[in-house]
């Protein structure tokens, strides 16, 4: 399982993947935020920890279609679902390479943009430990979005469709523990909540991403 | 299929004839309410379509299981059959709701938890119907469906209560519904209880009709299979 999370890493590094493209996206989309909105300080501050978490959240969806598509395409995904590991956990290990090469390049390169939003100053702790705890979620989520439509022709739209819904809890307490962060309030129970919501995701999702997987490959 | 054969007639009789006496009764019969006028009257629209909308869900789970554990082909028909009814319903609801809460509110749509909640439903539905669209294989596309749909209800449940913390942390005062079954006096009572009860039977009437079709273009297909065979 660890020679199969170093190979994905490696080859989402490597060859050309989204590893810099998701970030740049990041980086791109918080820069156009302030050109939507107008050139209002004050108003960027107060929707920098939304825009911040949304901007994740979506750089993270890009990336998605890649955790299992390259690896139907030229077979790898059959060996490994042949292979003796169980295919829960060559699940765990793919979302977790997706959160190693997207999630946590994401949540360092977070605060850095906050600067760019005007964030309150009080809010980049909260920011970067609600992005730690709150993206394993999003690319283990992804994961099963990735796996009900391996194998699809026109995979990559249907996958967005059916996983920004699934993002909407993580989204909302993720958000709501940097904006209480941001105005001094206790973010005890947004932050409880989204670590709740990722461990039960973790616990779950890879059963039901593996059972996808076994269908999509019959 | 020879059952619901004989029920149907009767089913869409009665369907229809509590359909049309409980909005009738409800729009022509019942006085106006002493705040909000005649709008009230959406009430016989927007809280059965509501209750079907949830329920049209909870119908689609109850035979996603039973697909995924006896797999009874008719099951993932009906719930396929299902879906596109659960859509049209939450689109009634919410679409009622909007001009209701304009007079009221003075806005048609406000970030309210129970709003949101049907939204979120509403993108259960598209992503349901999409996915069985998106695969071919007809038993795979049931299987995957099945999936999502479980997954589905959890994160829907999730959202539910993740809104509710939402806004009560953002802002106290927007509790904008109204609690309807609580002061709603008997002369509304029981012309929406007549609505509610034909919605409930009009969805089955629906489902069912549905169902049978599917069933119907499953054997055209197994029939196509085997003349190109022979």
């Amino acid at each position: 399982m660890i020679a199969l999370l170093l190979r994905d890493v490696r080859l989402a590094i490597r060859a050309g993947g989204g590893f810099g493209l998701s970030l740049m996206f990041f980086l791109i989309l918080v820069n156009l935020v302030p050109f939507g909105v107008g050139p209002n300080n004050e108003l960027l501050s107060r929707i920098a920890p939304g825009i911040l978490w949304l901007g994740a959240l979506l750089a993270c969806l890009l990336s998605l279609d890649r955790i299992l598509a390259l690896d139907y395409e030229d077979g790898s995904l059959d060996l490994l679902a042949t292979a003796p590991i169980p295919l829960e956990g060559v699940v765990t290990m793919k979302a977790l390479a997706h959160w190693i090469t997207t999630g946590l390049p994401l949540t360092l390169a977070a605060p850095t943009l906050g600067v760019l939003l005007n964030l309150p100053g009080s809010a980049y702790g909260w920011l970067a430990i609600s992005l730690l705890i709150g993206t394993p979620a999003l690319s283990i989520i992804g994961t099963f979005g990735a796996s009900l439509t391996v194998g699809l022709k026109r995979g990559g739209l249907l996958l967005s469709l059916l996983v920004l819904p699934l993002y909407v809890p993580t989204l909302i307490y993720g958000g709501e523990v940097v904006r209480r962060g941001a105005e001094g309030a206790s973010t005890q129970t947004a932050l409880m909540m989204l670590g709740g919501i990722t461990a039960g995701c973790m616990a779950l999702i890879p059963f039901a991403a593996a059972a996808a997987i076994r269908v999509g490959l019959r | 299929m020879s059952t619901s054969q004989v029920i149907l007639p009767w089913l869409i009789c009665i369907t229809a004839a509590c359909l049309v006496v409980g909005l009738v009764w409800g729009f022509f019969f019942t006085q106006d309410d002493f705040r909000q006028g005649s709008t009230v009257k959406i009430i016989y629209l927007h809280v059965p379509s509501a209750l079907m909308a949830i329920n049209a869900w909870l119908m689609m789970l109850v035979a996603s299981l039973i697909w995924l554990i006896r797999r009874h082909h008719v099951s993932a028909l009906a719930a396929k059959a299902a879906a596109p009814i659960g859509l049209v319903m939450t689109l009634i609801a919410l679409f009622t709701g909007a001009i209701w809460g304009k007079p009221i509110w003075n806005t048609y749509w406000a970030p309210d938890p129970r709003l949101m909640s049907f939204m979120f439903l509403l993108f259960c539905y598209v992503g349901y119907i999409a996915l069985w669209e998106a695969v071919d294989d007809v038993d795979a596309a049931a299987d995957m469906t099945s999936i999502l749909c479980l997954v589905g209800s959890v994160f829907a449940l999730l959202s539910r209560y993740a809104f509710i913390f939402w806004d009560r942390g953002l802002h106290q005062e927007a509790s904008l519904s109204l609690d309807k079954e609580t002061n709603i006096a008997n002369e509304f009572y029981y012309p929406l209880l007549i609505c509610m009860a034909g919605f409930v039977l009009l969805f089955i009437t629906l489902v069912l009709v549905r169902t049978r079709t599917e069933i119907r273009s499953r054997r055209i297909r197994a029939l196509m299979a085997r003349e190109r065979m022979a």
